[in-house]
Formats: C-alpha cells, structure tokens, sequence
C-alpha cells in the first residue's frame, strides 16, 4: 500500500508543520484569556446509507455534508474545542439491533487539528442507519467537562427509526442535566417526519432547525452555529426552587437555572438589605409541545405571605419562553431603629409560578427550563412629584423663584438708587 | 454610573436660554448648551452593524442607538437583540425579514417583532405593525414597533417603561410546517425620539434596568468569582452615558418664568412710583 504510506507520511508532515504553528499560537492566546473557559462544539453527522442520494445541487448528500466540513473546519474559531461524531458510518449490515448501536466518535473533542480532522471526515462512506438517540447520548458525553458553552451541530436526512429511544426525550434528558447544552439540527429533507423530530429534538434544547436545500446553505448554517458557540455569555448556575418559602435556597445575584414541572410552582428567596432594590425576572421556556395559552407568575411576597410586588405575563401562540420580572426598593431604614450594628436584611420570598398545560401524552418530567436573574442594587430608586401640566412644583421651585426675584430686586432697588445718586448730582 | 448631564435636551428652548442669556445666574447652564451640536451631529446609524442575532435573552445582540443589526437565520428561530434607552426617549424598532423565494414556501405566514424591558416584561407598542401576515407570494414582511416614552421613574407596581436595556424579539408565529427551517435574512433597526421637557417626570431610578448590573459591578471591584464571568448580560449604554436625571429643560422654564415675573414686578414698581420729581417736593429744592 504505497499510496497509504505516502498519505500517512504527507499528514505527517502537515501535522508537524501545523503543530509548529500551533506551538508559537497558543501561548499568545493563553496570555490573552486565561479565565474564559472554551467552548465546546461537536457536529454529529449522520452517514447512514440514504446519504448517497444524489439531490442536493445535483450532488449527493454525503458530498455536500463533506464540503461543508472542510468549509467549516477551516473557518473555526480558534478558541472552540470542536469534535466529530458520525452515525450509521461503520454497520453495513441489516440487523437493527446492532445496526441502531452504530456511532462512533471520529474526531475528539479538542483542541482543532484541521488535517487530520479533513483526514477523517474524507474517509466516510454513507453505511447504515440513523441511530440519532444513542449519538446524541454520545456527544453529550463526548462534551462532558469545563465550564464552556457546550453546542451539539446534527445533520441528518433520516429519522430515527431505531427506538424505543426518542431522541427528542432524549435531548430533553441531555438539556435537564444543567450543562447549557443547545442542539442545533440541520435536515438534509423536506420531510414532515424528520422535520417533526428535528424541531422536536431543537425545541427541546433551546437549540434551531434548518431546513436545508442547497450546500453554500450548508456550510453557511454550521459556521454560523460553531461561531455562535464561540460567543462569550454568562453561564448560568443550577439551583433548585423549594415547594415553600421556608424551604427556599438563598439566592445572590447572579443567573440561575432551574426546572419547573407543569403545575407547580417554586420559590426561591433573597436578602434585601434596607436601602438595596431587588429586580428579579424570570423566564420559563417551552421545550414540549405545550397548549396555545400560557402565562407566568413572579411573586415577591415578605415571610409572613404579604405579596409585595407581582409581575405577570401572559400569551398565546408560538414562543420559545415566556418572561415577568418585577422591582421591589426597600426604603432606608429609619434612624435609630437599626442600632450601631448594620441593618438587618429583609428575606424577600420569590414565588415562581407558569400556567403552561400539555396534551397527557407529552411527558412532564423533567419540568420546563426556568431561567432566573437575580440583581441588587445600591440606594433604593428616588421617587419625586410627577411633574404634572409641565409645571414645576416644590421647594426646590420656590428657593429658585424667590432667589430670582430677590436677585432681580436687588439689581432693580441699586439700578434706582444709583439713578436717584445721578440725578441729585446733576 | 455617569454623571453627564443629558445636555441635548438643553437645545429644545435655545430661544428661552438666549431669553436668559444676560442673567449671570445661570452660568453653569452655559457650558451645556454649548456643546450641544457635537452631542447631537453623530448618529450611531453610520456603522455596520452585528450581523448575527442572538438566540435567547441571554445571548442577545448589543445595538447601538439608532443602530440596524442584520442577521441570516432559518424561519423558526427566535432572535434576539438588545439595545439601551434612556429616560426621555422613545425608541421605535423596526424590523424587515426577507422571505425566501416563494417557489419553496407553502403558504402565509405570521411574523411578530416583541419589545421587553430590562426585567424582560413586555412592553406595548403604541404605534407600528407588530404582527404581520405575509402572503405566500411576499417578499419581505416589515414590522415595526413604537414604544411608549420611557419614564425616569415610576412605581414599581407598573409596566412603564423605564431607563435601561431593552430587548427585541423577532420571530414567525405562525406558519406552515413545511415552511419550518427556510432561510431567511432579517434586518432590525432602532431609533430613538427625543421627547421634550414635557416628558420628564419626576424621580429617578438607583441604577439603569440593565441585567446583571449588581454582578457587573461586583466584577469591576475585582471580587473573585464573579471577574471571571465573561460580560454581563447586556452592555451597553447610551451614546453619551445614562442621563443622570437632573437636567430638564423645566429648569429653563421655571427660571424663565421667575424672571418675567420679577420684571413685571419691576414694571408694576416703577408703575407706582411714577416718572419725574416726587408730588410732595416742593419746587425749587
């Protein structure tokens, strides 16, 4: 096999020139963000045996899905640890069983080698079948770790028929694990099915579908997607809503994340000092096939149950969440009161309540994604008169007129008095 | 928090401050209104804008004031910008989505452009289409959503809009399912309106409702953990910072009409004295 010699020895050298370049590459970028940490992306890619139907500008699928690859690991950003994993690729057979086992990752999540990870994708012939649950399992293993933003990239043109696993409830489980991960889906067919399962599977993640028809689309999409990845945000915190006040976990400012099953509701709780401005907002997401009408509830209510401010949201129709916040200034405390220790903290019960409702047959558990933040504020907002008619009012009015009209009497009583002096002299 | 005032509300009655412009008191107001044209003459609407559209709250987008975003997305997604506005203003978003070609769509679809505030509480547009039908045949839906004037300051049991972020969402809400996923490109812009002194109200917020300011400035202070976050959920603050609430050109007014009433003190003054020498002077003195 001298062409595979000469290959491997080719890759060889482009390796070793590449890890040269990265050698001189990766200290000035570590200098640069030591704390970000990288996000994670890896693109699933399906090779089961339809990928050689011949309908994407006249190519076949699994040409265009390699074009897009090479397109795509050559425009990566530099900081994006990127991985591969392909299904169907490897069982040529036509027993389901094993058949619906097949994924394997082809490329390790890492820092990029693009040769060799070109290398790999040009070795993928479309094979078998489309075990989409399993290979999502497996990526979000793959993507197990760090603190980074974690991005799931499936192109496929099947559906799963493999089951019982529904991929969809399968990246509904992958998404409740609380590691930020978002399933992008890119259909190669403009089949209902898959387009269901797709959007499913995205809905379900926070993540998107696309319906894709022509290659520049192709690789256009999964740029954009890994760049997206590449974007800093702030990743929120788990926490855990108690059924009570009593009960509650303690929260700081911060983003908070947390599951709220359909029917309940949770609170959490917050230390307000005198003086501090509570905001609080929250969204919960729609990641199932809800009902068209839904609402949303943030309640901050004292220990004692007395609601002290609400916000409220209702709507209907499409959407992704569904968002309230509200603001609850403490007043300073009064002098005296508060002794020669600092001011006690009140504790501010935040009840989050949503009156989504689902068909019986959609699942409950996990409950929907809730995304909470959690600000406080120094020095309580200043409320003053409404200046009604566009008429000034105050004491802050008066002490500006009466220091006018004294200074203009002044100036008056001198200007006669000197005019009086003037004409006596004369 | 800057402390600039917002000077450009001085320029509404240049012809009251030209009215006052011999009085000595009101030196202070002097240097403000004279930079008024560098503050107004540049328009953020200049610049290219971000070309990707955030997916979530979280991820939005910054504008700029008077800023457009554009963005590629597939029908479906939910995009996301944010931008600030500050009391006084009344922004207006505008948005254009262009459909693919209608060889591939299946039939009409609806597409909505919603405003929330800081606090991610919708707010209401007074004017603007915010929800369009698209026919299957269109080219471009536009959307466009004018909001109510923000307040300085209102209680915290109301909706009004307040100083801060605000976000824009621009989505389909309703189409045909095959119509799921299709390309489409879309554009938003932003403008802000002035309001004059009419519109300032009393009162003023602690801090702008920009998400995550408190954690923000915990980073800035250099407190562990949190300098490790990445930004904060949305930068972003108006051209020349947020107004600090306690420039309004009601203080020109105010003064304006002290002064008149001062001087028609004066006039009904002279009035009484009369012209000339005094009755009860004897001639010849």
């Amino acid at each position: 096999m001298i062409t595979r010699k000469r290959l491997t020895a080719g890759v060889g050298i482009a390796l070793a020139t590449l890890a040269a370049g990265l050698g001189t590459a990766i200290p000035a970028a570590a200098d640069e963000a030591p704390a970000a940490p990288s996000p994670k992306v890896e693109l699933v890619l399906d090779v089961s045996g339809s990928m050689r139907t011949r309908d994407i500008d006249g190519q076949s699928r699994m040409a265009a899905a390699k074009q897009a690859f090479n397109d795509v690991l050559d425009a990566v950003p530099e900081q994006v640890q990127l991985g591969i994993r392909t299904l169907g690729a490897d069982y040529p057979g036509e027993d389901r069983k094993v058949g619906c086992k097949d994924t394997r990752q082809l490329y390790p999540v890492g820092p990029l080698d693009r040769t060799e990870a070109k290398t790999a994708v040009a070795t993928l012939a479309p094979t078998g079948f489309t075990p989409i649950g399993p290979a999502l399992l497996g990526a979000a293993d793959d993507l197990e770790g760090g603190d980074g933003s974690r991005r799931i990239v499936l192109i496929t043109d099947g559906e799963d028929t493999c089951g019982p696993l529904d991929p969809c409830e399968v990246a509904r489980e992958i998404a409740a694990r609380g590691t930020h991960l978002v399933v992008d889906t890119l259909g190669l067919v403009p089949n209902a099915k898959i387009r269901q399962q797709l959007t499913c599977i995205a809905e379900a993640t926070g993540g998107t579908y696309t319906a894709v028809q022509h290659k520049e689309e192709l690789s256009g999409r999964v740029k954009q997607l890994v760049d997206r990845a590449a974007e800093p945000v702030v990743t929120p915190v788990a926490t855990e809503g108690a059924k009570s006040c009593s009960g509650a976990p303690e929260l700081k400012p911060g983003l908070f994340t947390d599951r709220s099953e359909i029917g309940q509701h949770r609170w959490y709780r917050v230390d307000v000092l005198p003086g501090q401005e509570l905001r609080a907002s929250a969204s919960v997401a729609a990641d199932r096939a809800v009902d068209n009408d839904y609402g949303v509830l943030l309640r901050a209510v004292t220990t004692h149950g007395r609601e002290i401010v609400r916000g409220s949201e209702a709507g209907t129709g499409r959407t992704d969440v569904i968002s309230s916040g509200l603001r609850y200034p403490k007043p300073e405390a009064e002098d005296g009161d508060d002794g020669d220790g600092k001011p006690a903290a009140e504790t501010v019960c935040l009840q989050l309540a949503h009156s989504f409702s689902a068909p019986t047959s959609v699942k409950r558990s996990p409950g929907l994604p809730v995304e909470l933040t959690v600000d406080l504020v120094d020095g309580p907002d200043n409320a003053s008169d409404v200046a009604a008619f566009g008429l000034g009012r105050g004491w802050w009015l008066l002490g500006v007129l009466v220091l006018t009209g004294l200074v203009a009497g002044l100036l008056t009583g001198w200007l006669s008095r000197w005019r009086v002096a003037v004409w006596r002299t004369n | 928090m800057t402390t600039t005032p917002r000077r450009t509300r001085g320029i509404r009655l240049a012809l009251t401050g030209a009215l006052l412009a011999g009085l000595t008191l009101l030196t202070t107001a002097g240097p403000a209104l004279a930079d008024d044209p560098s503050a107004s003459a540049s328009p953020a609407g200049d610049e290219a804008g971000p070309t990707e559209a955030g997916t979530t709250f979280r991820t939005a987008t910054a504008l700029k004031q008077g800023q457009s975003g554009t963005a590629q997305a597939s029908a479906g997604d939910y995009l996301y910008w944010v931008f600030p506005a500050d009391a006084g203003q009344r922004p207006t978003v505008e948005a254009t989505v262009k459909l693919p070609g209608s060889a591939a769509r299946r039939g009409t679809s609806t597409w909505q452009v919603d405003v929330y505030d800081g606090l991610r509480r919708r707010q209401a547009c007074m004017y603007g289409h915010q929800t369009r039908k698209a026919a299957a045949d269109a080219a471009t839906v536009e959307l466009s959503c004018v909001l109510r004037p923000v307040r300085a300051w209102s209680e915290p049991w109301a909706n009004d809009p307040l100083p801060g972020s605000y976000y824009i969402r621009l989505t389909v809400v309703d189409l045909p399912a095959a119509d799921l996923g299709l390309p489409v490109d879309v554009e938003v812009k932003t403008s802000i309106e002035e309001l004059g002194g009419g519109h300032d109200g009393g009162g003023s917020l602690a801090e702008p409702l920009v998400p995550g300011v408190s954690v923000a400035s915990a980073g800035e202070t250099g407190d562990g953990p949190a300098s490790a976050a990445p930004r904060t959920l949305a930068t972003g603050e108006p051209e020349d910072g947020w107004a600090s609430g306690w420039w309004t050109d009601r203080w020109l007014w105010t003064v304006g009409g002290g002064v008149l009433a001062a001087l028609a003190a004066v006039f009904g003054y002279s009035l009484t004295r009369g012209r000339g020498r005094p009755a009860h002077v004897p001639p010849g003195v």
